[in-house]
């Protein structure tokens, strides 16, 4: 089989005021029809820029191709004008981006944004459009066509929003598919569905499918070929089950170590102690939709323990109600009914006031590491807030309590001063750790702490916790959509679904014996 | 790493000074270094200090008006007339024969304190005003908005001229009224800025340390809304200055023989084909201000953004 897509080395660099950034350096790859390539690295190892660099999107300056070749149908994409290359993006090779939630214009309905090139691009009229329209939203597994070409986009979910996405790449039959971290930002079993997908239209259409990740484990089922990627090179290549059963360089091996596999080493049964840090009753906590006034129940009458020194784990889709229910358990959402019981005390109907002292033992760590940091604050004013409101130091006690916390997460002394976005992902949710535990809390409520990270982040980042949980006696509530993620972590788990609990016990008998079948489903859709 | 903890308790002692509040939060504050940053930041940036250096230079002219003035604001010298600029007069005099540098001076020392003051209002009501409305939200909110917008609805002209039936004539009441006014759309710049800003996760991680409302709205939801704030502050203060001109013009301000700029001006405008420097030299001095005014709230700006580069 011929080759549809040959880069031979590819070489951009960026030229930054702080020197030359080697983003691609010396690539070379080939897709053929019918086949899935999958280009694997962290962030910042290039796989994304390799791609844009060939389809001209690239922002320049900075950025700059430096040599290379790109061979698609018979011509060279390097060599090829900005108006030759719009015309092969619109027809000939296609990309589904990783955020399905903000590329699709909220003001026009899903029909009227399919149509659109259908009706510039190839000259169809208005009926014919939207008859292609209605075939292909049915190709993208979405069950009522009709209704769907008439609804707004914020009507969807995240994975129907990427089916949209992957039937807008199709619309001009594209030979050349480029999937950007497709299923990145969705749960694991809708992540399962849109894999499906995609390996199901790249087969029935007979196309080349170019997949970037930056976990192995995703592309496991699904790609032919694999690259992987490091600081720009190509540090491996070869065929799947190679790559995945005998893989040769360093860095391929870190990465397949870095999926979440294997439980705690030291899972001693907590369960049987008398006083638990948290007891949750009953808790209702409840939302007024914003149309309709109805009131949903986001948390939906659940109750649990936590002991003292317990990771207690949290698993479910989002929507699920999890998120809401660590952030009632704080009192960040206020509760409608129930009681929350810690360390003895009711907390559930304390005022903002009254429960300000309690704060100061009881911390979250959120999901995002670029929202929840103040940009405006360096590491030092983030860090040293807590301590200084809750009066825990002062003058050079302040200076010493900071630079040990930065210690403590493993952030290097002289970082002090700086700003957030000076940091990667995987530094920002270490500072974010490190704000959490500065106050010596007994609980820490941690949602979703690594949902937003690469995978070899997040081994670095589930490591950490693990380390602090056992130095500080935390007793830890840890929310996540990832079963595997959970079990690396927690003694105990809780199985969420549509705000209520659907099963909960022993984290090893629940992973290996799964008694409810939203739970099986969770499992079997784990990459 | 000694050199570091050094570092650090040097920009403590620095600034621990220029606050002398006591309470926890406050005495923890001197070691924010976003303010020492910004200036840091700002000192490299040549237009923005010219910018600095020019309003430094026209204040302090402003000031010290009665000692250096070469002749009084309302000496009069009918057989001269309107002459054009001379050794004796730099910048000519009007049809009155007055001096235009003397007047251009006098005039300063009215616009600059008009857009100070009123500006000054403005910004301390309408940042606070709007602060507290997007954060607390709810009804609270729609009550302090529905003021504004009363506010807002009430013809201005009719709001001053009231204001000085009641109270009467008086410089200090013209700054407060223009200042009452224009704190509105500060109001609803910040507003915005801080609904949108309460939702980052940092907001809710400040919630949980256990930062009270008032904190959060100072540490956390200001500096973060500063950008905007500053540039429409920059737009507000040759606003000011022309609305206390139109007031002027129509009665209600500053008196003559007394003057300020926007006066000056459209004098000047009147005059226009015979005595063209009764208008280019006020000109030119109200859009230098303006000029350095701008140069500086963009370099602040900047330097108050600390994602900007840092080399």
């Amino acid at each position: 089989m011929t080759a549809l897509l040959e880069v031979k080395n590819l070489t951009t660099y960026f030229h930054t005021r702080n020197g030359v950034v080697k983003a691609v350096d010396d690539v070379s790859f080939t897709v053929k029809s019918g086949e899935t390539l999958a280009i694997v690295g962290e962030s910042g190892s290039g796989k994304s820029v390799s791609c844009y660099s060939m389809l001209g999107l690239i922002p320049s300056p900075p950025g700059r191709i430096e040599a290379g070749e790109a061979w698609f149908d018979g011509r060279d994409l390097l060599k090829a004008s900005q108006a030759e290359l719009r015309q092969i993006r619109g027809s000939k090779i296609a990309m589904i981006f990783q955020d399905p939630m903000t590329s699709l214009n909220p003001y026009l309905t899903v029909g009227e944004q399919l149509i659109e090139p259908l009706i510039f691009h190839h000259k169809l009229s208005r009926a014919e459009a939207a008859e292609k329209a209605r075939s292909l939203l049915q190709e993208v597994g979405i069950r009522d066509p009709e209704k769907t070409y008439h609804a707004w986009p914020h009507e969807f979910s995240g994975g129907m929003r990427q089916r949209v996405m992957i039937a807008m790449a199709l619309i001009a039959e594209p030979k050349l598919l480029i999937a950007d971290e497709p299923t990145t930002a969705l749960d694991v079993t809708i992540q399962k569905q849109i894999l499906e997908l995609v390996k199901e239209i790249q087969q029935h259409r007979d196309i080349g499918v170019i997949f970037i990740s930056h976990d192995l484990a995703v592309v496991k089922d699904l790609a032919d070929q694999v690259v992987v990627m490091k600081t720009g090179r190509v540090v491996e290549r070869g065929d799947a089950p190679s790559i995945f059963n005998c893989p040769d360089h360093d860095y391929t091996k870190k990465l397949l170590a870095a999926i979440p596999a294997g439980s705690k080493a030291s899972a001693h049964d907590t369960a049987q102690m008398s006083h638990p840090l948290l007891s949750v009753n009953n808790l209702v906590t409840t939302f007024a939709d914003r149309h309709s006034g109805d009131r949903f129940k986001a948390v939906d009458d659940i109750s649990f323990e936590l002991q003292r020194g317990e990771i207690l784990g949290l698993v479910g889709e989002s929507g699920s109600g999890k998120s809401t229910l660590g952030r009632s358990v704080l009192k960040l959402a206020q509760s409608d009914s129930g009681s929350i019981v810690f360390d003895g005390e009711e907390i559930q109907d304390l005022t903002a006031k009254a429960m300000r002292p309690y704060r100061r033992r009881m911390q979250m760590i959120f999901q995002d590491p670029y929202a929840s940091l103040n940009p405006r604050m360096t590491i030092y004013d983030t860090l040293a807030e807590p301590l200084v409101l809750h009066d825990l130091a002062k003058g050079p006690q302040l200076n010493k309590a900071v630079l040990e916390l930065m210690d403590d997460v493993g952030l290097a002394r002289a970082y002090v001063r700086k700003y957030p976005h000076e940091f990667s992902g995987g530094q920002r949710q270490r500072i974010a750790i490190g704000r959490a535990i500065a106050t010596k809390p007994e609980l820490v409520i941690a949602d979703e702490p690594v949902s937003a990270l690469d995978v070899t982040i997040q081994k670095q980042i589930l490591e950490l916790i693990l380390h602090l949980v056992d130095k500080h006696h935390l007793s830890m509530l840890f929310i996540s959509h990832d079963l595997a993620v959970v079990r690396v972590l927690c003694d105990r788990v809780m199985v969420m679904k549509q705000g209520r609990v659907v099963e909960s016990g022993l984290m090893e008998s629940v992973w290996s014996s799964p008694q409810h079948d939203y739970t099986e489903a969770l499992l079997k859709a784990a990459p | 790493m000694s050199e570091m903890l050094n570092s650090t308790s040097e920009a403590q002692g620095s600034t621990s000074s220029q606050s002398g509040r006591v309470d926890s939060i406050n005495e923890y504050e001197k070691g924010t270094s976003l303010w020492s940053d910004a200036w840091l930041r700002l000192k490299k940036n040549p237009l923005a200090l010219t910018g600095l250096g020019f309003l430094v230079f026209i204040a302090l002219a402003c000031l010290c008006t009665p000692w250096i003035a070469p002749y009084g604001y309302e000496e009069q010298n009918l057989l001269l007339g309107a002459s054009p600029p001379s050794p004796q007069h730099w910048l000519g005099t009007d049809t009155f024969g007055r001096d235009l540098l003397t007047r251009i001076l006098y005039g300063g020392r009215v616009s600059l304190m008009v857009g100070l003051i009123a500006t000054s209002v403005a910004l301390l009501i309408g940042v606070t005003w709007g602060a507290i409305a997007g954060f607390v939200g709810g009804k609270v909110d729609a009550v302090m908005m529905r003021l504004v917008d009363i506010i807002y609805a009430l013809p201005f002209m009719i709001f001053i001229v009231l204001l000085m039936v009641v109270f009467g004539r008086n410089l200090w009441l013209l700054f407060f009224a223009i200042g009452a006014v224009e704190w509105l759309t500060m109001a609803r710049i910040v507003r915005g800025q801080v609904q949108s800003l309460k939702e980052q996760e940092f907001v809710e991680a400040a919630i949980s340390i256990g930062l009270s409302k008032w904190a959060i709205i100072r540490r956390h939801l200001i500096p973060n809304a500063l950008g905007p704030v500053i540039v429409y502050t920059t737009l507000t203060i040759p606003s000011v200055m022309l609305l206390e001109a139109f007031l002027s013009f129509l009665g209600l301000g500053i008196q003559p023989p007394q003057s300020s700029w926007g006066l000056l001006i459209s004098y000047g405008v009147e005059s226009m084909e015979e005595y063209p420097w009764l208008l280019i030299y006020p000109g030119l001095t109200l859009t230098l201000t303006l000029f350095a005014l701008n140069f500086l709230g963009d370099g602040l700006r900047d330097a108050l953004d600390v994602r900007a580069s840092k080399d």
